[in-house]
């Protein structure tokens, strides 16, 4: 025993005091937990620069940007990838990141440069809909509901599973959908209405999806469940024996969906600032925006990128996606999940 | 020679000195890393202007509830744990070490886990609505058990059962049989027998139990999170909706020093209890009591306990191994025309990088890395835990103090203590050894009070024959001491290791990606839709309680070369 | 009055009690004497309803035992390790019985009062078990197996544990209150003096059996078999052949006259005791002294060739010593 303990000690000396060696520059970039890429894809990078990429996961976009905004004295990391539109304002006015002016920004659309100061720079979006059990619908002969306002008819009692706002963030992208549709304070009686209607709320996506959704593996009781449109697509991709078809499809009415929109940043204070500016470019270059539907199921911002087969043919893109700007999601946040917290749970 | 007699000068100095010695590994430790990184993101949020009344308000009422359900899931705990602890105690039958081996398994399960399966057996479209339903031809399921406070409970009783098994075991067995004749001939039947004579000889480990199962339930995340779902809030999961969802850090500081300040009352509390409940007895062979059923209420008992631990234990989760091995995806799209059939896919799938994503782990390695923390736990814990059960085994004043100081980490706040190691140690904290630091904060008070009763009886006249035969302290520590104290430290070893295997909290936020443990690996299945996403996780869950069960069985049967077991 | 009848009982597939019986009448104290393992612990146990025997029965006046649970049979129970409960103290340990049997508080107390002043521990209530030296705690074990008034005592070797002067103490104090209790009593110990002291009736266990029963001075007199004569250590065992006319024996030590109840032919091989205290008038036996031990009141002289004598004054060592024997006979070993 006393052999392994002096053993892991040399150990720890030695991984802490490694020389650096001379050569590769190393950068750390910060995620959430649900980022990926293709190995090949990064090892590019990093060959073309000369350079060592480490990752750091960090929990959901909350614990990220707490994570993040903690540090900031001392950040972990040189870039940040996480922030979402929910969040936007807050890590704005937190100051954790640096302008960058990329020239990557010119080729993306206006609509999803929601930071006008250049400090969060778009990479991804991805929407938030209300995926339906093909199959169930088919079964029990029912129509698939065209508007928000449909939820709420007896047909579709105590068939909708939702995520609680507070504690998940397909669940509040959710709720600021019917906010943009009903308005403050008229959301408040649509989701009482659903409330009566038998709807089931729970803690989180996962649960959600594969203990309550009927369209999902965990064969859960309810048809519908707040997902994103990209869901029906993974079932495809995801599936061991050959799929003809998605059994499971997004409803894309008017304002049914929510727009998150994902941003990078270069954290200020970081030692690497023009690797750094590499690797965001790098994350706004058409290499790695290909890349990314397939790893992270989110739709690349950069226009006329090829998508997955199965992208095309099973994730439906909504017309008319509801957005609120960050600023006001920032200001009444607390407010909204604490209405709705009232109105539905109590 | 006991130090203690002593009162001249130099002889004091050196018996605090060898009391501050015992004391000063686990309590820098503890300093080191709770205290430090607790205060500092106290200190850090917490404003005056949090403390106004309406959040003191909202902030007390969380707690009463937390202090509920807590109580409750410990009365209920404790009612299925003792039974169980003497049905193991007392008793040999066909599958004993099987069934032994599996009470603890639910310890160390993630949550996402254990909710899958008792939802695969008492959801609204489980094995036992459906069941009921098709057999009193129902139209909507009859058992309500997800997202009800039964859940909750049922939940904390199938966790926390081992914990009470483990502490009570050995005191039974390790009782004096002749007292229980001596009550009998007294005139006491049974029940009085245990009323009076076993139950109160148990109430140190009792309490000990009672205390860690309170305070696990107490800051009981994932559980009121997933089966209870929102309509439950104890403080744990406000401070984490407060902290990580809306950013609010000052009103989660307020919740967690709430909590703390409850956790030091209430361990102060049963510290002085349990000094008062005491009790010394000699040591004894352990083995010495098992023995097959004598009567038919004890065949009874045996196999009422054996059904309902069962029962228990197993039927929950069953599902998770069976949809391991079950096609899960939807027949060419359709999910209504389910197929049914066996399938290794899930498990090969497991090795296969599909996507070459960058951060793919085979299981393998998610295992290795898994038992490598728990490895590093145990001796971690070992280390702290031995100089902290030997001070506690002579208490005296210092202890009072230093005994609450112990427990505190079980009862403080996870969210919280996680933010202060992000604010106190910064880039340290992606260090390999930060993961076993923190499964050992939790570890370390199971460690010490499993260690602390075999260490409080070693008997000195023992030690003094050794040594008058010429056994120097080694000598003597290995012949005397290490056999009594064997079997304690293989359960408190035990402990440590179901502990770290099966935490998820602190390590997603101290591990690096490349470094996942299986219950991240199975959180990162199960957080995309697909079948095979769902099948792996599955896989996986079911490797991680093959696993647990393995090692468990191995520690249990473990027959280290030396005396007599104790 | 308690019968046992044919108890028969294995331990580890090797037989233990191979078929005892005997009883134990009103008032009186017998003792089950017999050397370690041989089985004493058991019987009580099996007498107390806490372990069953293989054949044979227990019966209290007639009534066969077989069917009453233990804690019905209405028998104190004290141990050789006391078995206090620790964590009473000596109050409650002793109202454990009158307890149980659903005494009132009233009862109980005076109870308890009654049977502590009766051993002689009166004051000692509220004291801690785990207090006491080992003789108090012995008396709180026996004050607590009184208190119930139970009808029948049994004891497994409760003064074990305790030093000389202790345990002559408390053989006296214990004699004095069973007497003046009167409860039938049932004492086992491996201690032939303490049984001698103790007993009404004592009762030899060998081999499974009970193998002499009488009084104590019956048994003393005439132990009947050379092991119970070596057992309870009354002196030397000899060999020795029956000369012709029956009355005259040839051992390995000279010829003697010897003393028998029963007739013997010439010829006959028999054993024989030869106590170390000298008879007057008897035979006289030669011999070398090699050792002298004191023993307080006399010495014990060991005689080159394994005999030993008790005299009063001693010889030096290598001196020639005369005593005057009389051989008592114990029982055939073969006939020719």
């Amino acid at each position: 025993m006393q052999r392994f303990l002096a053993l892991s000690f040399v150990l720890l000396l030695l991984t802490a005091c490694a020389p650096q060696p001379t050569g590769p520059q190393s950068l750390t970039v910060m995620t959430h937990d649900s980022f990926a890429a293709t190995d090949s894809v990064i090892h590019a990078f990093e060959q073309a620069n000369n350079a060592k990429v480490s990752f750091i996961k960090s929990g959901d976009a909350g614990a990220a940007l707490n994570k993040a905004i903690l540090t900031k004295s001392a950040p972990l990391a040189d870039v940040f990838y996480g922030v979402d539109n929910t969040f936007l304002a807050r890590a704005l006015s937190a100051g954790i990141f640096e302008a960058y002016d990329s020239p990557a920004l010119s080729m993306i659309p206006r609509e999803f440069q929601l930071d006008s100061t250049d400090q969060a720079l778009p990479v991804d979006y991805g929407d938030v809909c209300i995926n339906y059990d093909k199959g169930y619908f088919a079964e029990h002969n029912l129509t698939v509901p065209a508007r928000l306002e449909d939820l709420t008819q007896p047909a579709y009692k105590r068939l909708l599973v939702t995520e609680n706002p507070a504690s998940s963030s397909p669940g509040l992208a959710f709720l600021l959908a019917t906010i943009k549709h009903f308005g403050d304070p008229g959301y408040l009686g649509f989701w009482g209405e659903l409330h009566r209607n038998g709807l089931q709320v729970v803690d989180g996506w996962e649960t959600a999806y594969y203990t309550n959704f009927s369209g999902s593996s965990g064969r859960g009781a309810q048809p519908m469940v707040v997902s994103y449109a990209t869901s029906p697509a993974a079932e495809v991709m995801f599936a061991t024996a050959p799929l003809q078809d998605s059994p499971t499809a997004s409803i894309i009415g008017p304002d049914m969906c929510f727009r998150q929109v994902e941003f990078v940043g270069i954290l200020k204070g970081t030692a690497h600032r023009s690797l750094a500016r590499k690797f965001v470019d790098f994350m706004l270059g058409a290499e790695f925006q290909a890349d990314m539907p397939a790893q992270m199921f989110v739709y690349p911002v950069v226009p006329a990128i090829t998508l997955p087969d199965a992208f095309i043919k099973y994730s439906q893109i909504p017309s008319q996606p509801a957005m609120l700007s960050p600023d006001e999601i920032a200001r009444n946040r607390d407010s909204w999940i604490e209405a709705w917290t009232n109105a539905v749970l109590h | 020679m006991a130090p203690e007699q002593s009162g001249a000068g130099p002889h004091r100095a050196s018996f605090w000195l060898r009391r501050g010695a015992l004391w000063l590994l686990p309590l820098s430790f503890l300093a080191a890393f709770f205290f430090l990184p607790f205060i500092r993101i106290l200190a850090f949020s917490l404003d005056a202007a949090t403390l106004s009344a309406a959040n003191l308000r909202v902030a007390l009422a969380t707690l009463g509830f937390t202090v509920y359900q807590a109580a409750l899931s410990t009365l209920l705990t404790l009612a299925m744990g003792l039974p169980a602890a003497v049905l193991f105690a007392r008793f040999r039958f066909p599958g004993r070490s099987l069934l032994h081996a599996l009470t603890a398994v639910p310890f160390m399960l993630p949550t996402v886990v254990v909710a899958a399966g008792f939802n695969a057996l008492l959801g609204p479209r489980g094995w036992a609505n459906l069941a009921l339903m098709r057999s009193f031809g129902l139209s909507s399921p009859p058992i309500a058990f997800v997202g009800t406070l039964g859940a909750i409970l049922v939940a904390h009783v199938f966790y926390n059962t081992t914990i009470v098994i483990r502490l009570v075991e050995g005191a039974l067995s390790g009782l004096d049989p002749k007292l229980a004749q001596a009550a009998r001939s007294l005139g006491a039947d049974a029940p009085r027998v245990w009323w009076r004579v076993i139950l109160p000889l148990l109430r140190a480990p009792l309490l000990a139990a009672m205390l860690l199962v309170f305070l696990f339930d107490f800051t009981s995340f994932g559980v009121i999170l997933l089966l209870g779902g929102p309509s439950f809030a104890t403080l744990e999961v406000q401070i984490y909706i407060e902290a990580l969802s809306l950013l609010n850090l000052p009103v989660a500081s307020l919740l967690a020093l709430v909590q703390l300040l409850f956790t030091i009352g209430f361990s102060v509390l049963y510290t002085r209890t349990a000094v008062r409940s005491r009790i010394q007895t000699a040591p004894r062979a352990a083995q010495s009591n098992r023995r097959r059923a004598a009567t038919r209420v004890e065949w009874l008992f045996i196999a009422g306990a054996v059904l309902v631990l069962s029962a228990f234990f197993v039927l929950p989760m069953l599902a998770l191994p069976l949809r391991s091995i079950s096609r899960l995806d939807a027949d060419r799209g359709d999910r209504t025309a389910v197929q049914a059939g066996l399938t290794t896919d899930y498990y090969s799938e497991l090795f296969i990088n599909r996507r070459n994503s960058i951060f793919y782990v085979p299981p393998i390695q998610a295992a290795a890395n898994s038992l490598t923390y728990a490895g590093a736990s145990v001796l971690l814990s070992l280390a702290l835990g031995f100089p902290a059960a030997a001070a506690l085994a002579k208490p005296g004043r210092l202890e009072k103090i230093l005994d609450p100081i112990l427990i505190l980490p079980l009862g403080a706040s996870a969210v919280t203590l996680g933010l202060g190691f992000i604010v106190t140690f910064g880039r340290w904290l992606v260090h390999p050894w930060m993961v076993p630091l923190a499964h050992t904060l939790v570890a370390l008070p199971f460690v010490v009070r499993t260690l602390q009763p075999a260490l409080a009886s070693l008997p000195e006249r023992l030690r003094q024959a050794a040594a008058s035969l010429g056994a120097s302290p080694f000598r003597s520590w290995q012949a005397v001491d290490w056999p009594i104290v064997r079997r304690a430290t293989l359960s408190a070893a035990g402990f440590a290791f179901t502990i770290s295997l099966g935490e998820f909290g602190a390590t997603s936020l101290l591990t690096r990606p490349e470094y996942p443990t299986i219950p991240i690996a199975i959180y990162r299945f199960l957080s995309q839709p697909g079948g095979a996403n769902y099948g792996q996780a599955m896989a996986m869950a079911t490797l991680l309680m093959a696993l647990t069960t393995i090692g468990i069985l191995m520690i249990e049967r473990l027959r280290l070369p030396g005396a007599a077991e104790f | 009055m308690l019968e046992l009848s044919r108890i028969h009982k294995s331990f580890d597939d090797q037989p233990l009690l191979r078929g005892v019986s005997f009883a134990v009448h009103r008032n009186e104290t017998v003792c089950l004497l017999g050397p370690s393992g041989s089985g004493k612990s058991t019987l009580l146990q099996i007498i107390a309803g806490l372990e069953s025997p293989e054949s044979g029965t227990v019966s209290w006046q007639g009534k066969d035992l077989r069917n009453t649970p233990a804690h019905l049979r209405d028998f104190g129970l004290v141990f050789q390790d006391y078995a206090l409960f620790p964590h009473l103290g000596v109050f409650e340990n002793v109202a454990f019985g009158p307890r149980m049997k659903g005494w009132q508080t009233d009862e109980i107390k005076r109870g308890v009062m009654e049977v502590l002043q009766l051993v002689d521990l009166a004051g000692f209530e509220r004291r801690a078990v785990t207090d006491l030296s080992g003789g108090e705690q012995q008396r709180v074990a026996l004050a607590r197996a009184l208190a119930p008034r139970p009808r029948l005592l049994m004891f497994d070797e409760p003064l074990g544990a305790l030093d000389r002067t202790l345990r002559d103490d408390l053989i006296l104090q214990l004699r004095l209150i069973l007497t003046r209790t009167r409860i039938p009593s049932l004492y086992v110990t491996h201690d032939q003096e303490e049984a001698f002291r103790v007993a009404d009736r004592i009762l030899l266990l060998h081999d499974g059996r009970i193998v002499r029963s009488g009084t104590p001075r019956e048994v003393w007199e005439s132990p009947d078999s050379a092991w119970a004569a070596q057992f309870l250590g009354l002196g030397n065992i000899l060999d020795g052949r029956v000369l012709k006319g029956g009355r005259r024996v040839q051992t390995r030590d000279g010829t003697f006259e010897f003393k028998c109840a029963h007739r013997h032919r010439s010829g006959d091989d028999i054993r024989l005791l030869l106590r170390p205290t000298p008879v007057v008038g008897g035979s006289q036996l030669v011999g070398v002294a090699e050792e002298i031990i004191f023993q307080q009141d006399k010495y014990r002289v060991l005689l080159s060739g394994g005999l030993y004598f008790d005299l009063n004054a001693p010889p030096k060592i290598g001196d020639r010593v005369r005593v005057r024997v009389r051989l008592e006979c114990l029982g055939v070993v073969r006939s020719p």
